[in-house]
C-alpha cells in the first residue's frame, strides 16, 4: 500500500469531479440501455400502435389526429424518461442500498452532485425521445405537418422539458420511499400522462373550461404543448414564449424543493 | 500519556533549505482530529423514518434518551482530540452515539451544535476539504453494484479528481494487497462479506486519506475475515495513518486501539489507553454466580470471603470481584452450599474494558 500522502496532491476542480460523476452514470446506462428503452418507450410506442395506426385505419379517428399525437407521445418519452432516469435508481439509494454515498463522500458540494444526476436524466430523456420519433413516423406512416425546420426550437423545448422532469425526479427520488414507488407511478404518473395533453391539444380542452384550466398544474402539458409548436406547428398549440415561461418556473420550483430533500435525505 | 506517533515527520520547506542561515521550525503538530461541545439532536419524526434505514444512525431508535417533545440526544457535548497517527477506537453499545459522532466527523451529520475539525478543515465550514483528507468504511458495504469491482475503485479515485492512469495502478496495487485482486473484473453482489469489506477499505484508501475512519468493520464478518481485517488495520496504521474505529467489541478496540474512548448515551465516560483503563476496572476479575434463586445471606457470607472486595445480589445472580481472579472460586461455592443455594453456571471475566464498561453503566456492552 502506499504512504499517506504528504499533502493531498489533486486539488480537482470541481468540474473534473463533475464530469467523473456523469460519466459512472453515462457508463451505466450504456450497459443498461435496452432495458432502459424498453421500460420508457414501450407504453409510448404501444400508444402510437393504437392511436396513430389502429384507429386511424380503421376510421374511427381522422389521419389528422397522427399531427396532434406524434408531439405528444414524444413528449411523454422525453418526460418520462428523464423522471425515471433519476428517481428510480435514487429511491433504491436512499431506500436500502445507501450505494450514492461514494459519491456523497466527493469532495464537491452537495447541489453539484444533485445537478449531475439532472443532467443525466436529461441526457436519457433526449436518448429516448430520439429513439421513439423514428419509430413512431414509420409506424404512423406521413404526417400531415410534420416538420423539422424549427430545429433550435425543438432542441429549447427538449431540453427545458427533460430538465423540469429530470429535477421532479430528484424530487420524487428524495421523497418516496421504495414501498411506494409503485403506487407513484399509478397514482401520479398516470394520471399526469393522461392530463397532460398528450394525446389532445390542450386548445380543445374548451369543452371542459374547468378541466382546462386545472391541467395547467400539470408540468406535462406544457412539454406536449411545447413540442406541438416546434414539430407541427399547424396543429392548436400553447404560444411557446408561455410554454418556456411556464417551464422555466417548474424548473425553479422543482430544484428548490428536490435539493431540499435530496440534502435532507443525504444529510442523514 | 505520549502515545507513539509513527507518521514520517513533516518534510522542512523548500525555502528553509535553500536559504542560508535560516533555522527551521518545525510547524506546529495539529490534532488529525478535534470536537469541542459536540452535539446532536434527532427530532422524533426524522427518528421515526429512519429507524433501521441503513447509513443514518441506529442509535436514535434505541437506547439514547428521548426528552419530553419528541427529541433525542444522540450526542452530548462530546469533546475529543485525536492525534496525527494514532489508532482510536470508540468503544460503546447500540445508541451511544458512535455512528453519529462517525457521521459528524466525515461530514454526512451535520450536528446541531460544536466543533469537529479534521486535519484543520471545520466539518460545518469547509466540508469539500474535510471530504478529501478522509477515508470511510462504511457499517455496511455499499459497493456501486452498477460497476464492477475495479470500476468501484477507479470511479471513486475520478471523483476525487485522479487521473485514470493514476487510479488503476492504485486500484490493482490495492486489489492485491488487500487479497481481491482476482475479483478485480467481478460483480461486486459476487464478492462475500468479507471481500466487500475489503473492497470498502479499498475504496476509502484510493485517493490516499490521511484519516480513515471505520464504522464497526468487523459486524456480521466470521472469525477468519476479522482476524484478516485486523491485520490490514494494523498494517495502516503502521503506516502512519489515523485511524478512527467505532466497536462495541470490547476484544476488539483492546487489541487494535492505541486509545479508547467510552461512550454511553452520547457522553464520553472515559478516554485512555486499553491498558490504562483497564487498570481503572474495579476490584479485578469479576465472578457472576447464577443460583437457583436470589439469597441474600449468600451474598453477605461472599463479602466476608477474603480477596472479594465487592458482592452484590441481582435477581438469581451474584456479581462479586475477587482480587485474586479465580482462586476464591471455591469459597463462592462453599459459601452458597452453606446456605443450601444450587448454582446454575458460573460466568468468570478477567479485568477487562468490559467489567469498566459495566462498572460505568451498570450495563453490558452488547
Amino acid at each position: 500500500m502506499t504512504p499517506p500522502p504528504t499533502d493531498v496532491a489533486q486539488r480537482a476542480t470541481a468540474g473534473r469531479i463533475f464530469l467523473a460523476l456523469l460519466r459512472r452514470d453515462i457508463r451505466v446506462a450504456r450497459r443498461e440501455l435496452p432495458y432502459f428503452l424498453l421500460r420508457t418507450t414501450l407504453q409510448p410506442l404501444l400508444f402510437i400502435v393504437v392511436f396513430g395506426l389502429l384507429l386511424p385505419r380503421m376510421g374511427f379517428v381522422g389521419e389528422s389526429y397522427k399531427a396532434a399525437l406524434l408531439p405528444g407521445v414524444i413528449a411523454v418519452s422525453l418526460a418520462f424518461s428523464s423522471v425515471q432516469s433519476v428517481a428510480l435508481p435514487m429511491v433504491a439509494d436512499f431506500g436500502w442500498t445507501r450505494e450514492i454515498e461514494d459519491r456523497l463522500l466527493a469532495p464537491i458540494s452537495i447541489e453539484l452532485i444533485a445537478l449531475e444526476k439532472i443532467v443525466s436524466g436529461v441526457i436519457q430523456g433526449l436518448i429516448a425521445a430520439l429513439f421513439v420519433l423514428p419509430l413512431a413516423r414509420l409506424i404512423m406512416g406521413p404526417i400531415v405537418g410534420l416538420t423539422v425546420a424549427h430545429f433550435a426550437l425543438v432542441i429549447v423545448v427538449t431540453l427545458l422539458g427533460a430538465t423540469a422532469f429530470s429535477m421532479l425526479g430528484l424530487l420524487m427520488g428524495a421523497l418516496v420511499n421504495p414501498q411506494q414507488i409503485g403506487l407513484m407511478f399509478s397514482v401520479v404518473v398516470a394520471p399526469m400522462i393522461f392530463f397532460g395533453c398528450a394525446y389532445y391539444p390542450w386548445q380543445n380542452l374548451s369543452i371542459f373550461p374547468a378541466m382546462k384550466y386545472a391541467v395547467l398544474l400539470n408540468p406535462l402539458v406544457y412539454v406536449s404543448e411545447g413540442m406541438r409548436g416546434v414539430l407541427t406547428p399547424a396543429m392548436p398549440h400553447m404560444d411557446l414564449r408561455a410554454v418556456s415561461g411556464a417551464l422555466i418556473v417548474i424548473i425553479a420550483i422543482f430544484w428548490t424543493l428536490g435539493m431540499r430533500s435530496f440534502t435532507k435525505r443525504a444529510m442523514g | 500519556m505520549p502515545h507513539v506517533i509513527l507518521r514520517a515527520p513533516a518534510e522542512p520547506p523548500a525555502a528553509a533549505l535553500h536559504s542560508p542561515g535560516a533555522i527551521y521550525i518545525p510547524p506546529v503538530p495539529i490534532a488529525a482530529i478535534r470536537t469541542e461541545q459536540l452535539r446532536k439532536v434527532y427530532t422524533m419524526s426524522v427518528a421515526k423514518t429512519a429507524r433501521g434505514a441503513p447509513g443514518i444512525p441506529i442509535e436514535m431508535s434505541r437506547g439514547a434518551p428521548e426528552r419530553p417533545g419528541g427529541e433525542v440526544v444522540a450526542l452530548d457535548s462530546l469533546d475529543l482530540q485525536i492525534e496525527s497517527g494514532e489508532f482510536f477506537g470508540l468503544l460503546g453499545p447500540n445508541g451511544a452515539g458512535k455512528t453519529t459522532t462517525i457521521g459528524i466527523c466525515t461530514t454526512r451529520v451535520i450536528p446541531t451544535s460544536g466543533t469537529a475539525v479534521i486535519e484543520g478543515a471545520d466539518v460545518r465550514m469547509q466540508p469539500t476539504l474535510v471530504r478529501q483528507r478522509i477515508g470511510v468504511v462504511p457499517q455496511r458495504p455499499n459497493p456501486d453494484s452498477s460497476l464492477n469491482v475495479r470500476e468501484n475503485l477507479v470511479f471513486h479515485a475520478a471523483y476525487f479528481g485522479i487521473a485514470r492512469a493514476v487510479a488503476t495502478a492504485r486500484a490493482t496495487a490495492l486489489l492485491d494487497k488487500l487479497g481481491i485482486l482476482e475479483k478485480a473484473e467481478a460483480k461486486v453482489n459476487q464478492l462475500s462479506g468479507g471481500q466487500q469489506q475489503r473492497l470498502m477499505i479499498a475504496r476509502a484508501l484510493i485517493h490516499q486519506p490521511g484519516v480513515i475512519f471505520l464504522d464497526e468493520p468487523t459486524v456480521g464478518l466470521d472469525p477468519q475475515a476479522r482476524i484478516d481485517l485486523w491485520t490490514i488495520l494494523r498494517e495502516l496504521h503502521a503506516q502512519g495513518r489515523t485511524i478512527v474505529m467505532t466497536t462495541h467489541y470490547m476484544e476488539e478496540a483492546d487489541q487494535l486501539c492505541e486509545r479508547v474512548a467510552i461512550v454511553d448515551q452520547g457522553r464520553l465516560l472515559a478516554i485512555d489507553t486499553p491498558a490504562a483503563l483497564k487498570a481503572r476496572a474495579p476490584g479485578g476479575t469479576m465472578i457472576d454466580l447464577v443460583l437457583d434463586s436470589g439469597d441474600e445471606s449468600v451474598a453477605a457470607a461472599v463479602r466476608a470471603i477474603p480477596g472479594v472486595s465487592s458482592a452484590t445480589l441481582r435477581g438469581d445472580t451474584l456479581r462479586a470481584y475477587s482480587d485474586r481472579g479465580g482462586e476464591v472460586i471455591a469459597a463462592l461455592l462453599a459459601a452458597a452450599a452453606a446456605h443450601e443455594r444450587e448454582v446454575r453456571d458460573i460466568h468468570l471475566a478477567p479485568p477487562s474494558l468490559e467489567t469498566l464498561f459495566i462498572s460505568l453503566t451498570g450495563r453490558q456492552l452488547t
